[in-house]
């Protein structure tokens, strides 16, 4: 399958240019945008703001609310750097649009008429990733939209869904830029498509040229975590990584063959080595050799990365193959409730108290006659990031927190089990604090369910428009 | 012939993708990958995480970065949303898996000695003032 290069109205190419990653989740750093654009030479600036998880938090938010369900912190960051990316011609790319890109490219635009660019300003604005209100459709259509892993079709929780949207490539992103727009907002997109529609733009690449997009495509997984990728969450050698405080996010100096540097702004924090960025390269990745997004199937096993000075990192010899006819959905549908409970028990014999107030409380949930699909204990500061692998504690462990969740579909039962903390506190075994004083809170769990749509559901949706700031 | 844990001969980043959970290993030192593949066997990496993983554990070679992948199907009680676990997400499995002892020519054991650890007495620098 192939698709046509969109008209590029603009065609300013170049033979270098450099794009900047700026946030790794909606949460990351505040400051680090700006420092992307005010700490050196930087093109195009891009953000990922879209856990999974954040889109069905945005559903909620828009339904309390039909301006919501955007990043909103995008738009004061915008107002804030706005002037500076006009004089220096930095243009911004950012999923930040979640369940409502309209809204959020609106607010952009009113944030730039704030800082005073209007009239020098576009912003652009992709929407058709959306599938929510189509899902009966399609399923109508034939579409079953079953579980990647477990093959069950969609129509088996349909009532539960509360969001769907697929996991659009570079295309329109690459139309809006070709339309000049200075800002393109999108709602869900592969978050690595936000680093190589600049370089497809720039450099003139098609959609054919499957090898250079397959390294925009490894670029886009460098920078689309923020700082993992310049000496943030970095293990090897972490005591020796200077400076993290102020520390210096990626940037990717990419060239139209597809040849890449990965770098940060000089007299920043933090490292680029071998070692930072070949961990961010095997985060979250199943088979190496295919690594599938939208626009083309990767090959990390080609990925060929030298020492080009200090704290940059030469990236190339990618190759790729052709993309699928799918894109990805990403359905949240409601699955039940949970809720977690801490107390800390101190020596000594922490792990024996917190082990028989385990029992204790699991007793009084089965005399109350309350059933949940799991209850799980943990003791933090013990097994519960090795499990097993811990083996026993000490005796004079100085203190543990026991962690107890339970999950179910019944809300009340959760209610019930939040109250069943405190108590023990009282009523259970000897020497224990840390209950904060406040009850924990059922939350509901919104799953995920990854499956797969035709793309020909999808294209004819899909739209740009570019606003005037 | 010498048991040495691979914390000593690689770094490790884990991360999730709903119940599987994914695992990094990289050699330090890269002329120690050939050892990893071969002791680093999906049965192995399996029996070592026991009951944490509760199905199976597939090995990829990336002989380009030292690296190996890890996947961990099941490891995550449901995963991210669902799951009732501190490590919801995985992102410390990494730790767990460098946990792991493997056999090695004893001049290997003598090289990585201290490798991958804070070394004895290191302290974390000051908070350096910023005056604007």
């Amino acid at each position: 399958m192939s698709r046509e290069t969109p008209a590029i109205e603009e065609t300013a190419r170049h033979d270098l240019i450099r794009v900047a990653g700026a946030q790794g989740f909606w949460g990351d750093d505040l400051e680090a945008p700006v420092r992307q654009v005010e700490g050196g030479a930087i093109d195009y600036l891009m953000l990922d703001y879209l856990a999974e998880v954040t889109m069905s938090v945005l559903r909620k938010l828009k339904g309390r609310d039909p301006s919501a369900g955007y990043a909103r912190d995008f738009v004061p960051l915008m107002e804030r750097i706005f002037p500076t990316c006009v004089e220096r011609g930095i243009r911004v790319l950012a999923n930040a649009g979640g369940v409502n890109p309209r809204g959020c490219a609106e607010a952009v635009v009113d944030a730039g008429r704030a800082a005073g660019v209007s009239g020098e300003a576009r912003v652009g604005l992709v929407t058709g990733d959306d599938l929510t209100d189509r899902l009966d459709a399609l399923i109508a259509q034939g579409h079953e939209l079953a579980h990647m892993e477990t093959g069950r079709p969609l129509a088996d929780i349909l009532g539960d869904v509360r969001s769907a949207n697929v996991y659009l490539g570079a295309e329109p992103i690459v139309r809006a830029l070709g339309q000049g727009a200075d800002v393109v907002v999108t709602g869900r997109c592969a978050d690595a498509a936000l680093t190589y529609a600049p370089m497809m733009h720039e450099f003139g690449w098609s959609f054919d040229d499957i090898d250079l997009i397959a390294a925009g495509v490894v670029a886009g997984h460098i920078n689309e975590c923020g700082a993992q990728s310049t000496g943030g969450n970095c293990l090897a050698d972490w005591w020796e990584i200077e400076d993290l405080a102020a520390v210096g996010f990626p940037i990717v100096e990419a060239r139209p063959d597809g040849s890449f540097v990965v770098t940060k702004h000089e007299g920043s924090g933090g490292r680029v080595s071998r070692a930072s960025v070949t961990e961010q390269i095997v985060y979250e990745i199943g088979d190496p050799a295919a690594y599938i997004t939208p626009d083309v199937v990767a090959d990390f096993t080609s990925v060929q990365l030298d020492d080009d000075g200090r704290n940059r990192v030469q990236v190339r010899g990618v190759r790729g193959r052709p993309p699928t006819e799918f894109y990805k959905v990403s359905v949240a549908y409601s699955a039940g409730w949970k809720a977690v409970g801490t107390l800390t028990y101190a020596w000594p014999d922490a792990a024996a108290k917190a082990r028989a107030a385990d029992t204790v409380l699991r007793e009084r949930l089965d005399r109350l006659g309350l059933s949940f699909e799991e209850v799980r204990t943990e003791l933090v500061g013990w097994d519960s990031t090795h499990g097993p692998l811990a083996g026993e504690p000490p005796a004079d462990v100085p203190e543990v927190q026991l962690r107890v969740g339970v999950r179910g579909t019944d809300r009340a039962a959760v209610e019930r089990f939040t109250r069943e903390i405190s108590p023990l506190v009282l009523t259970g075994p000897p020497t224990v604090t840390g209950y904060g004083g406040r009850r924990p809170r059922p939350q509901e769990i919104i799953a995920f369910w990854p499956a797969l749509v035709r793309k020909d559901a999808v294209d004819p949706h899909v739209a740009v428009e570019v606003l005037d700031v | 012939m010498s048991r040495v844990q691979l914390v000593h001969l690689a770094h490790a980043r884990s991360g999730d993708k709903g119940d599987t959970a994914n695992v990094g290993v990289i050699a330090y030192d890269p002329s120690h990958y050939a050892l990893l593949v071969d002791r680093l066997t999906p049965e192995r990496v399996k029996a070592h995480f026991g009951p944490m993983v509760k199905g199976d554990v597939e090995r990829y070679e990336l002989p380009n970065l030292a690296a190996l992948n890890f996947v961990l199907h099941g490891a995550l009680d449901g995963g991210g949303t669902v799951s009732l676990m501190n490590d919801a997400q995985g992102k410390v499995l990494s730790t767990a898996m460098l946990r792991m002892e493997i056999e090695v020519p004893d001049e290997v054991a003598e090289a990585v000695r201290g490798r991958g650890r804070v070394p004895a007495g290191w302290t974390p620098p000051k908070p350096r003032r910023h005056d604007g």
